[in-house]
């Protein structure tokens, strides 16, 4: 700008008058002065959750042998939602035992298209109780019903639908070979995604004929038992399947157990190598789904306002709580600056607040533990010599709240560039070549998920194959489908869940 | 402006259509309820350039339109006025008559509305009309046909020149973005009549479907925004026909307050061309008031 005006305050102009220069020096854009929305709470009245929840083992809800009860948290309020049962070695074996009989005596028995029909009622019943299942999933987790409603649910049903369609058609997912379930299958999903791992694990452990014994987060697990319900519910024979619940030693109850055919884990890297180290010398099968530290490259000619969009979605996607999340940023340097404070811009209309209202964009973080971590790595950022910048919003006094976080300045040594935080933390570096950007990529030990922003399709391909990551998506992120392979390359797993290659972990071939 | 250099219009700038409507979607998510709507609603009311554009005008048609713009219901006279009247040249003056007294804005569509096939001479004497019968403001078309050829300095040059010719009354553009066809060509003649001096970008003229689209208002929104950002200067924006609905209504203003944030929710940076929007407004209104629909029979139609 040439001249220097004063400012004119918006208000007092008229219909049509001449138009003031800009309001404020700074050109900084004000999201929040006018027209705030009001509140917007989804009800949560006709949700019932019993004060308590035993194990569901043998089509029962079954009281744990040794009597302990741990409590589950609705990390918005800090309120005791419910509690459940800690499961023991007593209980793993009482729900394996179940699983084992219903596997010979019933399920293998069944003819592929009875169990088809099973598995689709399963998924019609999550439709019909979606409005419950995604209240549920957002009291106990504290994703915001925005997600839970139009992600968590859905999808979960999804993946039910999908794996249903296989089950008497195993014969044409592997031409040629003689198709055989595993037997008992232990699973043990993470608290990111409650009810939509525990759909990536049973829908085709069933539909390949397996049983199954599952344990949910000690944060999360209020779903999987009301997916239990659900079971009883639908008539599914007693024993196909069981939820144990309980924190890490009951999952390792599960990993140890003598009569477990396969493992199936979705969780920390660290957790992952335990197992593996435990199932060493053993004949059991075992797919692990790890950590990641996603890297976003974007090109200088990429559609700037739709990647600024799929940034958010990369990382502030379920607060961060996301494995494959988008959390290193690589930007072309030529616009770098004008992406940032794009990015900034839009940070600063996310809602972060009441999981519960339908405007919140960025819930609660799922545990107190969690929360101690992210705000760990903030600091250690900081000390780290890195740029931190956070939006301005209002967060609540209760509850475990993160405003959403971006780190400039940062170096590949930092350690919030290498360690997976599981946060809305995001971290930006900078690259000058397509070969630098895989370079810095690909230095991870994680390989899960990327991204690569640009308007050219050749460029895709080419950074595309170069990344080494289960998934790398392209001009937009975080996006799932029951028909596509999910997985990770290095320390981020073994094995795929999804698509015809989910199957493949719950079959024998011969 | 004087400071900042032309951009090269025949750049293209990269446009993801499926993102631009991912992104709608989600903002069509918020939830406006309780006080938020009842502001909601008034602000979109104060926002509409109340329209008819017809061969089949006549004065008496035209003050009609303006005494319903003046007082949109008689029973709630606390509620705000339209914007502005928008009317063909030839019955500005009409229309400035019925409107004395108010505030309410007349604007006029010139330049061979809608589809702009004349000379520039022909062009620039409507305006000059337009202006002398009292009109506050002009929409002109830009001639879709020069900009579809590449013929960018011509469309550049012709804005300049109307919005010389317009003197000061406001001058908005109409892209006319249901010619377009593109997102890219939609933000690159969204740049062009900006640095060629307008004071508002406008989708449509309403004589073409589709007309206003929310995906095509976001990309408008997002140029506003970086021409705000690269030049200092705010420019106003109107989705103009199709839009007949409260509910729809809501879900522009909630892309502009995400895109632009509140200094551009003012019927001064931001109209709504549209004249079947106002009844559904007042009967949404009336509804918050009295807690039950009335029926359309009670709302004139004008």
């Amino acid at each position: 700008m040439s001249e220097q005006q004063e400012e004119t305050p918006i208000e007092e102009k008229t219909n049509g008058s001449p138009k003031p220069t800009s309001p404020n020096s700074d050109l900084k854009l004000d999201f929040a002065s006018f027209w705030e929305y009001s509140s917007a709470p989804e009800s949560s009245d006709h949700v019932e959750i019993p004060d308590r929840y035993d194990h569901f083992i043998d089509g029962k809800f079954t009281s744990p042998v040794k009597g302990r009860y741990m409590k589950s948290i609705n990390p918005a309020s800090e309120d005791v939602l419910t509690e459940f049962a800690e499961g023991t070695s007593e209980d793993v074996d009482k729900a394996v035992k179940a699983a084992r009989k219903a596997y010979e005596k019933t399920w293998s028995k069944l003819s592929a298209r009875e169990r088809g029909k099973y598995i689709f009622r399963l998924a019609r019943m999550i439709q019909e109780r979606s409005r419950e299942l995604a209240i549920t999933e957002t009291l106990d987790g504290g994703k915001p019903i925005r997600e839970s409603r139009d992600v968590d649910v859905p999808l979960s049903a999804a993946y039910f639908f999908y794996y249903a369609g296989w089950a008497d058609k195993l014969d044409y997912a592997f031409p040629g070979r003689k198709v055989k379930p595993v037997g008992v299958c232990g699973q043990i999903i993470p608290w990111n995604f409650p009810l939509l791992m525990l759909s990536w694990k049973i829908a085709p452990a069933l539909a390949a004929g397996n049983t199954v014994v599952l344990k949910p987060a000690e944060s999360t697990p209020v779903t999987a038992l009301k997916f239990a319900e659900i079971c009883r519910d639908a008539g599914l024979p007693d024993g196909v399947v069981n939820i144990v619940t309980g924190a890490g030693q009951t999952g390792a109850e599960i990993v140890n157990h003598p009569d477990v055919d396969k493992i199936a884990f979705t969780g920390s890297t660290e957790v992952g190598k335990i197992i593996q180290k435990s199932l060493a010398g053993t004949d059991k099968k075992f797919t692990l789904e790890l950590g990641g530290k996603g890297p976003n490259i974007v090109f200088e000619d990429a559609p700037i306002d739709q990647t600024v969009e799929g940034i958010i979605n990369a990382i502030f996607f379920n607060q961060g709580h996301v494995c494959c999340a988008g959390s290193r940023l690589l930007v072309q340097e030529g616009i770098s600056e004008r992406l940032v404070n794009k990015l900034k811009d839009r940070m600063e209309t996310l809602i972060v607040g009441d999981p519960l209202d339908k405007n919140t964009d960025i819930g609660a973080i799922n545990s107190k533990a969690q929360y101690d971590k992210i705000n760990q790595y903030l600091e250690i950022g900081v000390n780290e010599g890195a740029a931190m910048y956070q939006s301005s919003c209002n967060i609540p006094e209760r509850g475990f709240f993160c405003r959403p976080t971006i780190f400039t300045d940062v170096s590949q040594s930092n350690r919030i560039v290498q360690e997976e935080i599981f946060g809305p933390v995001l971290t930006i570096q900078t690259f000058r070549t397509p070969d630098e950007a895989v370079e810095k990529a690909n230095n991870t030990p994680y390989g899960l998920a990327g991204g690569v922003w640009t308007d050219k399709g050749s460029k895709i391909f080419n950074a595309g194959q170069k990344v080494r990551s289960g998934v790398v998506w392209s001009n937009t992120y975080n996006k799932f489908d029951p028909t596509s392979p999910f997985g990770g390359y290095k320390e981020s797993g073994i094995g795929r869940e999804g698509g015809l290659h989910g199957l493949y972990p719950y079959v024998t071939l011969s | 402006m004087s400071t900042s250099t032309l951009p090269d219009f025949r750049q293209t700038f990269p446009i993801d259509k499926i993102g631009v409507v991912e992104r709608v979607t989600r903002l069509n998510k918020r939830s406006i309820k309780k006080e938020s709507k009842i502001q909601g609603l008034k602000l979109a009311l104060s926002m509409i350039d109340h329209t008819t554009l017809e061969g089949k005008d006549s004065p008496g048609k035209v003050i009609q339109l303006c005494q319903k713009a003046r007082q949109p219901y008689a029973q709630m006279p606390e509620l705000p006025t339209v914007a502005a009247v928008c009317v063909y040249p030839n019955m500005v003056s009409t229309a400035k008559k019925a409107l004395r007294g108010t505030d309410i804005k007349v604007a006029s569509v010139a330049t061979a509305f809608p589809s702009g096939m004349a000379t520039l001479q022909a062009k620039l004497d409507e305006t000059q009309f337009a202006v002398e019968q009292g009109a506050d403001e002009i929409d002109m078309v830009i001639s879709r046909g020069e900009f579809l050829k590449g013929n960018y300095s011509y469309v550049f040059d012709e804005i300049s020149a109307v919005k010389e010719a317009c003197g000061k009354a406001h001058l908005k553009v109409i892209l006319e973005t249901g010619e377009l066809e593109t997102l890219e060509n939609v933000r690159k003649a969204s740049d062009i009549a900006m640095y060629a001096g307008t004071d508002f970008i406008k989708t449509s003229t309403g004589k073409i479907k589709p007309a206003a689209t929310q995906p095509v208002t976001l990309v408008m929104l997002e140029a506003i925004r970086d021409f705000y950002r690269d030049t200092g200067q705010m420019v106003g924006m109107k989705p103009a026909g199709g839009i007949r609905k409260a509910k729809e209504a809501l879900q522009y203003l909630v892309l502009v307050k995400e895109t632009l944030g509140a200094a551009w929710l003012s019927p001064d940076w931001f109209r709504f061309g549209a004249s079947s929007l106002t009844n559904d407004l007042l009967m949404q209104i009336l509804k918050q008031d009295t807690g039950v629909y009335q029926s359309i029979n009670y709302f004139s139609n004008d």
